[in-house]
């Protein structure tokens, strides 16, 4: 035991740095291939092509897919807006001096962060209409996506935008009320502009999330003109026996999700540079 | 004679079980120049804030610039207008540019019109000596630049009484001057001032009275020809040698 450790430690040495490192990439790039090598001989390509790939399937899904994806689109942005009209007051709340506002704001954020989205959504489309009959979300569906992934978004939204307040230097804004600026003023002149600012990819990112979890809208109940992008994909998978679809939903999701999470790096790099 | 533009009685300040400020009584004359020296701790800055009460004092009575400060319908946003703040951090508005860090302030507190805020912060900036950086950020200009842009924005709203906090300190030795010589500029005009500093040349130069703050009382008091050249207590003496002998 003793004399193999002691044969063992110079024959590492011997080896310098670079030549460890560079022995080490060689492994793991032998291994990747190793890998793709035994995935491509086990694979049955024939299957493959034949579940996913099938032209005329995919075909068959247009133009209709295209109601689908504008109404992906629409409850994404509904939930994003609602998500931003309650979201930027409760972040407000969090860091005001009066302490009923904070302890409210906080308690929201941390229910509606706590909660899955899905269950969330089936409060607003199944509990409140239970419990308060008759009641009418205004927009049918639409409002009640806008606010069963509203209330959710907002807060994390919350959450985003509170932590790009206090990232606005606490000088600024002993300089504005030195300047004569009472507390509203300086929120709306000082802190909202330049943390709405640093909040821009980490709402980026919100949209992304929210682009994905609009797929839980089936829940609802859902018919052809306001079916979302899952659903409508699913529904072809049943109708044509086919996992073609599927890989048609998800390229039509990374269209919108790929270019939105390229423009959150670009607008973080941009602070960067500022 | 005037009554003073600064009468502070009986002050004390507590941030929870520690007493920064143990008493202070001062009264600061129209025009007049006070330097406030002491060592690190000593409550220098805390009683600035408390003069424009950004710091709340726990007890005492503060007047500035005609506006009882402490008293219970004041008005605070009112009064600070009169009570220009200088910062050791300069604290320009970041996503502002030059220009409107001294535009905006006029507009949005005193309901300037536009011509006359940019042509005011026009003037304002040639008298700090900054031109042709209008349109810049503050990022951009070197930290004497953006003290006298600093300065610049807090005389935009024409305060009576202007406070600075060691306004020099975060900068690099060959930039202070510029920045003193702007405040002295200030001072001949006639401008009172309570000024936070370590440069206790500008001190013996400009002030027309220096106080000695340790442990939260005005320890000493009195023109920079006596308290600077013969200090009377031991604190004030041993303070004095350090700041001027600091390689000993
Ligand atoms: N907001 C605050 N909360 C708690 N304690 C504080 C606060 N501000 C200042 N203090 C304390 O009050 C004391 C005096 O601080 P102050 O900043 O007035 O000193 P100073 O004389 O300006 O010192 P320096 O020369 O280092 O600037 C220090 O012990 C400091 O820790
Ligand atoms: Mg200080």
């Amino acid at each position: 035991m003793d004399a193999a450790t002691t044969d063992a430690a110079p024959a590492r040495s011997r080896m310098t740095a670079r030549q460890r490192r560079r022995l080490a990439r060689g492994v793991q790039y032998a291994v990747i291939v190793a890998v793709v090598a035994v995935l491509a001989a086990v694979a049955d390509w024939g299957r493959i092509a034949e579940s996913f790939f099938q032209f005329d399937i995919a075909a068959d899904m247009f133009p209709e897919v295209w109601t689908s994806f504008w109404n992906t689109i629409v409850y994404t942005l509904l939930a994003f807006a609602f998500g931003m009209v309650v979201g930027v007051p409760i972040a407000l709340m969090r860091v005001s001096e009066f302490a009923p506002y904070r302890w409210f704001a906080t308690v929201y954020v941390e229910v509606f962060r706590g909660l899955p989205a899905l269950l969330v959504l089936f409060l607003v489309g199944f509990g409140v209409p239970q419990a308060f009959p008759g009641i009418q979300y205004p927009g049918g569906v639409y409002g009640q996506v806008a606010i069963g992934l509203g209330l959710t978004s907002s807060a994390y939204i919350a959450e985003s935008v509170r932590a790009g307040i206090q990232a606005v230097p606490k000088g600024q804004v002993e300089a504005a009320r030195s300047l004569g600026m009472s507390r509203t003023r300086t929120m709306v002149t000082v802190v909202l502009p330049q943390a709405l600012r640093i909040v821009v990819p980490p709402l980026t990112n919100e949209l992304v999330m929210l682009t994905k979890d609009s797929s839980l809208v089936f829940v609802l109940g859902v018919t052809t003109a306001t079916m979302e992008l899952s659903k409508f994909a699913r529904n072809e998978l049943t109708d044509t026996a086919n996992a073609t679809p599927l890989l048609v939903g998800g390229l039509l999701y990374l269209l919108l999700t790929i270019p939105l999470g390229l423009l959150a790096r670009r607008l973080e790099n941009r602070e960067d540079h500022r | 004679m005037n009554a003073p533009i600064v009468k502070v009685e009986g002050l004390h300040k507590r941030f929870g079980d520690n007493e920064v400020l143990r008493g202070i009584d001062l009264e600061i004359n129209e025009g007049e120049v006070v330097c406030l020296i002491g060592p690190s701790g000593s409550g220098k800055s805390t009683l600035l804030r408390c003069v424009n009460l950004l710091e709340e004092p726990t007890e005492g009575t503060i007047e500035a610039a005609g506006h009882d400060m402490t008293g219970p319908d004041a008005d605070l946003d009112l009064a600070r207008r009169d009570i220009g703040m200088v910062f050791q951090q300069f604290n320009l508005f970041s996503h502002m540019t030059i220009l409107d860090n001294l535009v905006i302030p006029q507009r949005r507190v005193c309901k300037t019109p536009k011509a006359e805020a940019v042509e005011t912060a026009r003037r304002l900036l040639a008298e700090v000596g900054i031109e042709g950086k209008e349109k810049a950020k503050p990022a951009q200009l070197s930290g004497g630049q953006q003290q006298r842009v600093a300065i610049a924005r807090a005389l935009a709203v024409k305060p009576r009484l202007m406070l600075f906090d060691e306004p020099t300190s975060a900068l690099d030795p060959e930039i202070v001057g510029e920045v003193l010589a702007v405040m002295k500029g200030l001072a001949a005009e006639g401008m009172t001032m309570l000024v936070v500093t370590h440069e206790m040349g500008f001190a013996r130069e400009v002030a027309d009275r220096v106080l000695f703050l340790d442990g939260g009382v005005i320890v000493e008091q009195g023109p920079p020809s006596e308290v600077l050249a013969n200090p009377q207590t031991e604190r004030a003496r041993s303070f004095l040698h350090r700041v001027l002998h600091p390689a000993d």
